[in-house]
Protein backbone atom coordinates (compact mmCIF):
# COMPACT_ATOMS: atom_id res chain seq x y z
CA UNK A 1 0.00 0.00 0.00
CA UNK A 2 1.15 3.16 -0.98
CA UNK A 3 0.50 6.46 1.19
CA UNK A 4 -2.48 8.27 0.17
CA UNK A 5 -2.32 11.97 1.11
CA UNK A 6 -5.18 14.23 -0.11
CA UNK A 7 -5.21 18.13 -0.70
CA UNK A 8 -6.25 19.75 2.55
CA UNK A 9 -6.32 23.29 3.77
CA UNK A 10 -5.79 23.35 7.24
CA UNK A 11 -6.61 26.24 9.50
CA UNK A 12 -6.52 26.34 13.07
CA UNK A 13 -9.91 27.10 14.24
CA UNK A 14 -11.55 27.65 18.04
CA UNK A 15 -13.82 24.74 18.23
CA UNK A 16 -13.65 21.51 16.70
CA UNK A 17 -17.48 21.24 15.27
CA UNK A 18 -17.70 24.16 13.38
CA UNK A 19 -13.96 24.18 12.50
CA UNK A 20 -14.56 20.85 10.99
CA UNK A 21 -17.36 21.82 8.25
CA UNK A 22 -15.86 24.71 7.61
CA UNK A 23 -12.54 22.56 6.50
CA UNK A 24 -15.19 20.28 4.84
CA UNK A 25 -17.24 22.84 2.80
CA UNK A 26 -13.95 24.88 2.34
CA UNK A 27 -12.61 21.43 0.16
CA UNK A 28 -15.74 21.85 -1.70
CA UNK A 29 -15.25 25.55 -2.92
CA UNK A 30 -17.66 26.71 -0.24
CA UNK A 31 -16.13 29.89 1.57
CA UNK A 32 -17.90 29.09 4.98
CA UNK A 33 -15.68 30.26 7.54
CA UNK A 34 -15.39 29.04 11.33
CA UNK A 35 -17.26 32.47 12.59
CA UNK A 36 -20.00 32.10 10.05
CA UNK A 37 -20.38 28.64 10.60
CA UNK A 38 -20.79 29.09 14.38
CA UNK A 39 -23.15 31.95 13.90
CA UNK A 40 -25.76 29.96 11.40
CA UNK A 41 -26.61 27.22 13.68
CA UNK A 42 -27.28 29.59 16.44
CA UNK A 43 -24.74 27.76 18.41
CA UNK A 44 -24.04 29.99 21.03
CA UNK A 45 -26.19 29.59 24.49
CA UNK A 46 -25.59 28.74 28.40
CA UNK A 47 -26.67 25.64 30.35
CA UNK A 48 -25.86 24.80 33.40
CA UNK A 49 -27.20 21.19 34.49
CA UNK A 50 -26.91 20.46 38.32
CA UNK A 51 -27.66 17.01 37.93
CA UNK A 52 -25.35 16.00 35.29
CA UNK A 53 -22.23 15.28 36.93
CA UNK A 54 -18.70 14.86 35.19
CA UNK A 55 -16.35 13.37 38.01
CA UNK A 56 -18.48 15.07 40.64
CA UNK A 57 -19.01 18.78 39.68
CA UNK A 58 -21.69 19.86 37.48
CA UNK A 59 -21.83 20.17 33.54
CA UNK A 60 -21.47 23.41 32.12
CA UNK A 61 -21.83 24.66 28.52
CA UNK A 62 -21.39 27.58 26.39
CA UNK A 63 -23.30 26.00 23.25
CA UNK A 64 -25.66 23.97 21.38
CA UNK A 65 -24.44 20.05 22.16
CA UNK A 66 -22.60 18.38 19.78
CA UNK A 67 -23.87 17.49 16.32
CA UNK A 68 -26.15 20.69 16.13
CA UNK A 69 -23.73 22.74 13.93
CA UNK A 70 -23.04 20.27 11.65
CA UNK A 71 -26.49 19.57 11.39
CA UNK A 72 -27.64 23.08 11.52
CA UNK A 73 -25.51 24.56 9.01
CA UNK A 74 -25.87 21.70 5.94
CA UNK A 75 -29.65 21.87 6.60
CA UNK A 76 -29.71 25.79 6.19
CA UNK A 77 -27.18 25.06 3.52
CA UNK A 78 -28.82 22.72 1.46
CA UNK A 79 -25.61 21.02 1.82
CA UNK A 80 -25.55 16.70 0.93
CA UNK A 81 -23.89 15.40 4.26
CA UNK A 82 -23.50 11.73 3.89
CA UNK A 83 -23.22 10.49 7.63
CA UNK A 84 -22.93 6.99 9.72
CA UNK A 85 -22.46 4.91 12.60
CA UNK A 86 -21.47 1.47 12.49
CA UNK A 87 -21.42 -1.09 15.59
CA UNK A 88 -18.46 -3.00 13.88
CA UNK A 89 -15.52 -1.51 14.35
CA UNK A 90 -13.44 -3.85 11.52
CA UNK A 91 -16.49 -2.34 9.13
CA UNK A 92 -16.05 1.47 10.53
CA UNK A 93 -12.34 1.38 9.65
CA UNK A 94 -12.72 0.08 6.27
CA UNK A 95 -15.25 2.44 4.56
CA UNK A 96 -13.09 5.61 6.38
CA UNK A 97 -10.01 3.81 4.33
CA UNK A 98 -12.90 3.55 1.42
CA UNK A 99 -13.98 6.89 1.52
CA UNK A 100 -10.17 8.11 1.30
CA UNK A 101 -9.22 5.63 -1.55
CA UNK A 102 -12.40 7.32 -3.09
CA UNK A 103 -10.42 10.46 -2.88
CA UNK A 104 -12.83 12.32 0.08
CA UNK A 105 -12.01 14.10 3.28
CA UNK A 106 -13.73 12.52 5.87
CA UNK A 107 -15.07 13.55 8.89
CA UNK A 108 -14.65 12.24 12.37
CA UNK A 109 -16.60 11.70 15.94
CA UNK A 110 -14.07 11.10 18.56
CA UNK A 111 -12.88 10.50 21.96
CA UNK A 112 -10.38 13.21 23.41
CA UNK A 113 -8.87 10.95 25.56
CA UNK A 114 -7.64 8.17 23.36
CA UNK A 115 -5.93 10.81 21.04
CA UNK A 116 -2.44 10.62 21.40
CA UNK A 117 -1.62 14.05 20.49
CA UNK A 118 -3.08 15.73 22.96
CA UNK A 119 -1.19 17.40 25.78
CA UNK A 120 -2.00 15.16 28.51
CA UNK A 121 -3.48 17.33 30.80
CA UNK A 122 -5.98 17.98 28.42
CA UNK A 123 -7.03 14.54 27.52
CA UNK A 124 -10.33 13.53 29.19
CA UNK A 125 -13.22 11.04 28.70
CA UNK A 126 -15.14 13.64 26.20
CA UNK A 127 -16.76 11.42 23.33
CA UNK A 128 -17.62 14.58 21.24
CA UNK A 129 -14.58 15.92 19.70
CA UNK A 130 -14.64 16.21 15.80
CA UNK A 131 -11.50 16.00 13.15
CA UNK A 132 -10.95 15.62 9.25
CA UNK A 133 -8.96 12.66 8.12
CA UNK A 134 -7.23 13.36 4.84
CA UNK A 135 -4.90 10.77 4.53
CA UNK A 136 -3.26 7.22 5.72
CA UNK A 137 0.15 6.86 5.17
CA UNK A 138 2.01 3.06 4.03
CA UNK A 139 2.74 2.73 7.66
CA UNK A 140 -0.99 2.54 8.58
CA UNK A 141 -0.70 5.62 10.71
CA UNK A 142 -3.79 8.56 9.68
CA UNK A 143 -3.06 11.71 9.12
CA UNK A 144 -5.47 14.23 10.66
CA UNK A 145 -6.71 17.70 10.37
CA UNK A 146 -7.40 18.21 14.10
CA UNK A 147 -9.27 21.61 13.71
CA UNK A 148 -7.95 23.06 17.34
CA UNK A 149 -4.22 22.31 16.61
CA UNK A 150 -2.12 24.62 14.50
CA UNK A 151 -0.48 22.17 13.07
CA UNK A 152 -1.58 18.59 11.03
CA UNK A 153 -1.16 15.54 13.18
CA UNK A 154 -0.46 11.61 12.84
CA UNK A 155 -1.99 8.96 14.68
CA UNK A 156 -1.74 5.49 14.86
CA UNK A 157 -4.77 3.29 13.35
CA UNK A 158 -5.27 1.16 16.60
CA UNK A 159 -5.54 4.87 18.72
CA UNK A 160 -8.01 5.98 16.19
CA UNK A 161 -10.42 2.82 16.08
CA UNK A 162 -10.18 3.34 20.26
CA UNK A 163 -11.36 6.97 20.07
CA UNK A 164 -13.81 6.39 17.27
CA UNK A 165 -15.56 3.58 19.40
CA UNK A 166 -14.99 4.54 23.07
CA UNK A 167 -18.29 3.95 24.95
CA UNK A 168 -20.16 6.03 27.35
CA UNK A 169 -21.84 9.27 27.10
CA UNK A 170 -22.19 10.96 23.86
CA UNK A 171 -20.36 7.93 22.38
CA UNK A 172 -19.42 8.35 18.76
CA UNK A 173 -19.89 4.62 17.70
CA UNK A 174 -17.60 5.16 14.60
CA UNK A 175 -19.79 8.54 13.83
CA UNK A 176 -17.97 9.13 10.23
CA UNK A 177 -19.47 12.21 7.32
CA UNK A 178 -18.61 13.09 4.24
CA UNK A 179 -19.47 16.17 2.43
CA UNK A 180 -21.11 15.05 -1.29
CA UNK A 181 -22.18 18.08 -2.73
CA UNK A 182 -22.58 21.45 -2.03
CA UNK A 183 -24.65 23.94 -3.91
CA UNK A 184 -23.26 26.31 -6.35
CA UNK A 185 -24.49 29.89 -5.02
CA UNK A 186 -25.85 30.78 -1.39
CA UNK A 187 -27.08 33.97 -0.45
CA UNK A 188 -26.44 33.94 3.33
CA UNK A 189 -28.28 36.76 4.16
CA UNK A 190 -32.02 35.31 5.40
CA UNK A 191 -30.03 32.88 6.86
CA UNK A 192 -27.98 35.24 8.83
CA UNK A 193 -31.11 37.60 10.41
CA UNK A 194 -32.54 34.12 10.66
CA UNK A 195 -29.92 32.48 12.90
CA UNK A 196 -28.92 35.61 15.20
CA UNK A 197 -33.26 36.09 15.93
CA UNK A 198 -32.75 32.41 17.25
CA UNK A 199 -29.53 32.70 18.85
CA UNK A 200 -31.56 36.01 20.89
CA UNK A 201 -34.57 33.91 22.08
CA UNK A 202 -32.65 31.37 23.23
CA UNK A 203 -30.52 33.81 25.43
CA UNK A 204 -33.66 34.09 27.61
CA UNK A 205 -33.83 30.49 28.69
CA UNK A 206 -36.62 28.23 28.22
CA UNK A 207 -39.43 27.38 30.62
CA UNK A 208 -36.60 24.72 33.05
CA UNK A 209 -34.05 27.57 34.88
CA UNK A 210 -31.27 25.45 33.47
CA UNK A 211 -30.57 28.22 30.02
CA UNK A 212 -29.45 31.18 28.80
CA UNK A 213 -30.14 34.03 31.38
CA UNK A 214 -32.02 32.19 33.50
CA UNK A 215 -29.27 29.25 33.83
CA UNK A 216 -26.21 32.08 34.17
CA UNK A 217 -28.18 33.37 37.27
CA UNK A 218 -29.22 30.10 38.51
CA UNK A 219 -25.26 29.18 38.92
CA UNK A 220 -24.64 32.21 40.64
CA UNK A 221 -27.14 31.75 43.14
CA UNK A 222 -25.04 28.11 43.54
CA UNK A 223 -22.22 29.88 43.83
CA UNK A 224 -23.51 32.25 46.85
CA UNK A 225 -24.45 28.62 48.17
CA UNK A 226 -21.38 27.40 48.33
CA UNK A 227 -20.34 29.36 51.67
CA UNK A 228 -21.55 26.56 53.74
CA UNK A 229 -19.36 23.87 51.58
CA UNK A 230 -15.94 23.39 52.49
CA UNK A 231 -13.26 25.44 51.43
CA UNK A 232 -11.30 23.05 49.00
CA UNK A 233 -15.48 22.11 47.09
CA UNK A 234 -15.07 25.68 46.92
CA UNK A 235 -12.00 25.98 45.28
CA UNK A 236 -12.55 22.64 43.15
CA UNK A 237 -16.09 23.72 42.14
CA UNK A 238 -15.18 27.44 40.60
CA UNK A 239 -12.42 26.08 39.05
CA UNK A 240 -14.89 23.78 37.10
CA UNK A 241 -16.54 26.40 35.83
CA UNK A 242 -13.62 28.31 34.47
CA UNK A 243 -12.21 25.06 32.91
CA UNK A 244 -15.08 24.11 31.56
CA UNK A 245 -15.14 28.00 30.33
CA UNK A 246 -11.91 28.54 28.91
CA UNK A 247 -9.92 25.25 28.77
CA UNK A 248 -12.60 22.22 27.48
CA UNK A 249 -12.99 23.30 23.71
CA UNK A 250 -13.08 26.82 23.15
CA UNK A 251 -14.82 28.19 25.97
CA UNK A 252 -17.33 30.66 27.07
CA UNK A 253 -15.90 33.46 26.57
CA UNK A 254 -14.15 31.85 23.28
CA UNK A 255 -17.74 31.38 21.78
CA UNK A 256 -18.59 34.82 22.75
CA UNK A 257 -15.45 36.35 20.53
CA UNK A 258 -16.42 33.71 17.87
CA UNK A 259 -20.39 35.30 17.59
CA UNK A 260 -18.81 38.68 18.21
CA UNK A 261 -16.44 38.26 14.65
CA UNK A 262 -19.38 36.16 12.77
CA UNK A 263 -21.55 39.55 13.64
CA UNK A 264 -19.12 41.55 12.57
CA UNK A 265 -18.42 39.56 9.37
CA UNK A 266 -22.56 39.86 8.58
CA UNK A 267 -22.10 43.25 8.81
CA UNK A 268 -20.03 43.27 6.06
CA UNK A 269 -21.76 40.94 3.91
CA UNK A 270 -25.24 43.27 4.38
CA UNK A 271 -23.65 46.35 5.13
CA UNK A 272 -25.76 46.51 7.77
CA UNK A 273 -23.53 48.90 10.05
CA UNK A 274 -26.24 47.60 13.47
CA UNK A 275 -24.28 43.93 13.29
CA UNK A 276 -21.36 45.97 13.50
CA UNK A 277 -22.14 47.92 16.84
CA UNK A 278 -24.17 44.01 17.78
CA UNK A 279 -20.50 42.79 17.48
CA UNK A 280 -19.35 45.09 19.91
CA UNK A 281 -21.26 44.29 22.16
CA UNK A 282 -20.81 40.60 21.59
CA UNK A 283 -17.46 40.95 22.30
CA UNK A 284 -17.92 43.17 25.18
CA UNK A 285 -19.94 40.25 26.89
CA UNK A 286 -16.99 37.77 26.15
CA UNK A 287 -14.71 40.65 27.73
CA UNK A 288 -16.51 39.95 31.04
CA UNK A 289 -16.90 36.56 31.26
CA UNK A 290 -12.94 36.52 31.13
CA UNK A 291 -13.03 38.92 33.87
CA UNK A 292 -15.07 36.64 35.93
CA UNK A 293 -12.89 33.67 35.10
CA UNK A 294 -9.92 35.93 36.65
CA UNK A 295 -12.46 36.71 39.82
CA UNK A 296 -12.97 33.21 39.92
CA UNK A 297 -9.22 32.12 40.18
CA UNK A 298 -8.20 34.77 42.52
CA UNK A 299 -11.16 33.83 45.05
CA UNK A 300 -9.47 30.15 44.49
CA UNK A 301 -5.71 31.58 45.41
CA UNK A 302 -7.25 34.02 48.20
CA UNK A 303 -5.56 36.46 46.72
CA UNK A 304 -7.59 40.42 47.09
CA UNK A 305 -10.43 40.09 49.39
CA UNK A 306 -12.42 38.52 46.99
CA UNK A 307 -15.82 36.99 48.27
CA UNK A 308 -18.11 34.15 47.20
CA UNK A 309 -20.63 36.95 46.43
CA UNK A 310 -18.41 39.08 44.71
CA UNK A 311 -17.96 36.19 42.37
CA UNK A 312 -21.69 35.74 42.03
CA UNK A 313 -22.45 39.50 41.26
CA UNK A 314 -19.78 39.37 38.40
CA UNK A 315 -21.63 36.18 37.21
CA UNK A 316 -24.70 37.88 37.55
CA UNK A 317 -23.41 40.96 35.22
CA UNK A 318 -22.94 38.85 32.47
CA UNK A 319 -26.87 37.70 32.50
CA UNK A 320 -27.52 41.37 32.64
CA UNK A 321 -25.13 42.23 29.52
CA UNK A 322 -26.44 39.40 27.58
CA UNK A 323 -29.62 40.12 28.21
CA UNK A 324 -29.13 43.33 26.86
CA UNK A 325 -27.32 41.80 23.47
CA UNK A 326 -30.34 39.80 23.19
CA UNK A 327 -32.30 43.21 23.12
CA UNK A 328 -29.94 44.54 20.59
CA UNK A 329 -30.33 41.72 18.69
CA UNK A 330 -33.52 41.31 18.69
CA UNK A 331 -34.13 44.69 17.23
CA UNK A 332 -32.03 44.11 14.20
CA UNK A 333 -33.95 44.06 11.31
CA UNK A 334 -32.88 42.63 7.84
CA UNK B 1 -10.55 40.95 23.30
CA UNK B 2 -8.37 43.69 21.24
CA UNK B 3 -5.68 41.08 19.90
CA UNK B 4 -2.79 42.23 21.81
CA UNK B 5 -4.60 41.18 24.83
CA UNK B 6 -4.71 37.84 23.47
CA UNK B 7 -2.68 35.98 26.30
CA UNK B 8 0.57 34.76 25.58
CA UNK B 9 1.75 32.75 28.94
CA UNK B 10 3.33 29.84 27.56
CA UNK B 11 1.05 27.95 29.83
CA UNK B 12 2.68 24.03 30.60
CA UNK B 13 -0.32 22.56 30.17
CA UNK B 14 -0.95 23.45 26.50
CA UNK B 15 2.57 21.67 26.17
CA UNK B 16 3.86 23.47 23.26
CA UNK B 17 0.17 23.88 21.23
CA UNK B 18 -1.69 26.96 20.60
CA UNK B 19 -5.18 27.79 20.83
CA UNK B 20 -6.97 30.33 18.23
CA UNK B 21 -8.77 33.08 19.85
CA UNK B 22 -10.85 35.19 17.72
CA UNK B 23 -10.11 38.75 19.06
CA UNK B 24 -10.76 42.60 17.40
CA UNK B 25 -8.19 44.80 16.16
CA UNK B 26 -7.77 48.53 16.74
CA UNK B 27 -9.63 49.23 13.19
CA UNK B 28 -12.68 47.09 14.40
CA UNK B 29 -11.83 43.49 12.26
CA UNK B 30 -11.97 40.34 13.76
CA UNK B 31 -9.27 38.15 13.29
CA UNK B 32 -7.83 34.84 15.02
CA UNK B 33 -4.61 35.02 17.16
CA UNK B 34 -3.04 32.09 17.92
CA UNK B 35 -2.76 32.35 22.21
CA UNK B 36 -0.07 29.78 23.90
CA UNK B 37 -1.80 29.77 27.18
CA UNK B 38 -3.64 31.89 30.29
CA UNK B 39 -2.44 32.17 33.30
CA UNK B 40 -5.92 32.25 34.98
CA UNK B 41 -7.14 28.73 32.53
CA UNK B 42 -3.83 27.12 33.69
CA UNK B 43 -4.61 27.57 37.28
CA UNK B 44 -7.76 25.87 37.09
CA UNK B 45 -6.54 23.51 34.88
CA UNK B 46 -3.55 22.38 37.34
CA UNK B 47 -5.93 22.65 40.60
CA UNK B 48 -7.93 20.51 38.72
CA UNK B 49 -5.06 17.71 37.46
CA UNK B 50 -3.43 18.30 40.91
CA UNK B 51 -6.56 17.22 42.78
CA UNK B 52 -7.01 13.87 40.23
CA UNK B 53 -2.87 13.01 40.88
CA UNK B 54 -4.04 13.66 45.15
CA UNK B 55 -6.64 11.11 44.50
CA UNK B 56 -4.85 8.83 42.48
CA UNK B 57 -2.26 8.99 45.18
CA UNK B 58 -4.34 8.46 47.99
CA UNK B 59 -5.94 5.02 46.41
CA UNK B 60 -2.83 4.06 45.07
CA UNK B 61 -1.79 3.60 49.21
CA UNK B 62 -5.06 2.19 50.17
CA UNK B 63 -5.02 -0.49 47.50
CA UNK B 64 -1.25 -1.08 48.53
CA UNK B 65 -2.50 -1.68 52.33
CA UNK B 66 -5.48 -3.50 50.64
CA UNK B 67 -7.87 -0.99 51.61
CA UNK B 68 -9.28 -1.14 47.95
CA UNK B 69 -8.74 -2.99 44.86
CA UNK B 70 -6.13 -2.21 41.94
CA UNK B 71 -9.03 -1.33 40.16
CA UNK B 72 -9.71 1.80 42.37
CA UNK B 73 -5.95 3.10 41.49
CA UNK B 74 -6.49 2.43 37.70
CA UNK B 75 -9.65 4.06 37.79
CA UNK B 76 -8.86 7.33 38.87
CA UNK B 77 -5.06 7.12 37.31
CA UNK B 78 -7.02 6.90 33.66
CA UNK B 79 -9.38 9.81 34.83
CA UNK B 80 -12.19 7.45 34.87
CA UNK B 81 -14.74 7.60 37.80
CA UNK B 82 -17.50 5.29 38.85
CA UNK B 83 -20.07 6.81 36.66
CA UNK B 84 -18.06 6.99 33.17
CA UNK B 85 -16.78 3.52 34.14
CA UNK B 86 -20.38 2.49 34.14
CA UNK B 87 -21.30 4.15 30.89
CA UNK B 88 -17.95 2.57 29.09
CA UNK B 89 -18.24 -1.12 30.56
CA UNK B 90 -22.31 -1.36 30.91
CA UNK B 91 -21.64 -2.40 34.48
CA UNK B 92 -24.26 -0.97 37.12
CA UNK B 93 -22.13 1.37 39.50
CA UNK B 94 -23.36 -0.67 42.48
CA UNK B 95 -21.52 -3.66 40.66
CA UNK B 96 -18.14 -1.27 40.36
CA UNK B 97 -18.14 -0.15 43.86
CA UNK B 98 -18.37 -3.58 44.82
CA UNK B 99 -15.24 -4.41 42.89
CA UNK B 100 -13.45 -1.40 44.46
CA UNK B 101 -13.29 -3.60 47.41
CA UNK B 102 -10.35 -5.89 47.44
CA UNK B 103 -12.25 -8.87 48.72
CA UNK B 104 -14.65 -9.03 45.46
CA UNK B 105 -12.10 -7.90 43.06
CA UNK B 106 -9.82 -10.94 43.88
CA UNK B 107 -12.51 -13.55 42.84
CA UNK B 108 -14.01 -11.71 39.74
CA UNK B 109 -14.04 -13.54 36.71
CA UNK B 110 -11.60 -13.45 33.60
CA UNK B 111 -14.80 -11.85 31.37
CA UNK B 112 -15.21 -9.15 33.52
CA UNK B 113 -11.76 -8.38 34.33
CA UNK B 114 -11.77 -8.49 30.46
CA UNK B 115 -14.49 -5.76 30.15
CA UNK B 116 -12.17 -3.56 32.18
CA UNK B 117 -9.42 -4.09 30.29
CA UNK B 118 -10.78 -3.79 27.04
CA UNK B 119 -12.10 -0.06 28.19
CA UNK B 120 -9.18 1.07 29.91
CA UNK B 121 -6.61 -0.64 27.67
CA UNK B 122 -5.10 -2.71 29.74
CA UNK B 123 -3.98 -6.46 29.89
CA UNK B 124 -5.35 -8.33 32.77
CA UNK B 125 -1.80 -8.62 34.49
CA UNK B 126 -1.72 -5.22 34.20
CA UNK B 127 -5.60 -4.36 35.65
CA UNK B 128 -4.81 -6.37 38.74
CA UNK B 129 -1.10 -5.39 39.95
CA UNK B 130 0.20 -1.84 41.31
CA UNK B 131 3.30 -0.18 39.94
CA UNK B 132 6.53 -0.67 42.51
Amino acid sequence: MTDIILDIDHQQSSHCESGVISTLLRSKGLKISEPMAFGLSSALTFVYLPMVKIGGLPLIAYRMPPKAIIKAVCKKLKVELDSQNFSNQAKGMQALDDELAKGNLVGLQTSVYWLPYFPEDMRFHFNAHNLVVYGKTAAGNYLISDPVFEHLVECPAEDLQRARFAKGALAAKGRMYVVRNVPSDIDLTPHIYSAINKTAKMMNGLLLPFFGNKGIKFLAKKIRSLVKTKPKYQKLFLGNIVRMQEEIGTGGAGFRFMFASFLAESAKLTNNDDLQAAAKQATEVGDNWREFAMDAVLFCKKRKDLSLDNVADKLESCATQEQALRSTLLAIKG
Amino acid sequence: MNDKDVPQDDSTTYQGQKKLIYAVDDSGNYHGVKSSGWEVESFATQMAVDDLQEQTQDALIQARQGEVSPLAYHMLRLRFDISSLSQTTGFFQWQIKRHLTPKVFNKLSESKLNTYGEVMKLTIAELISLPK
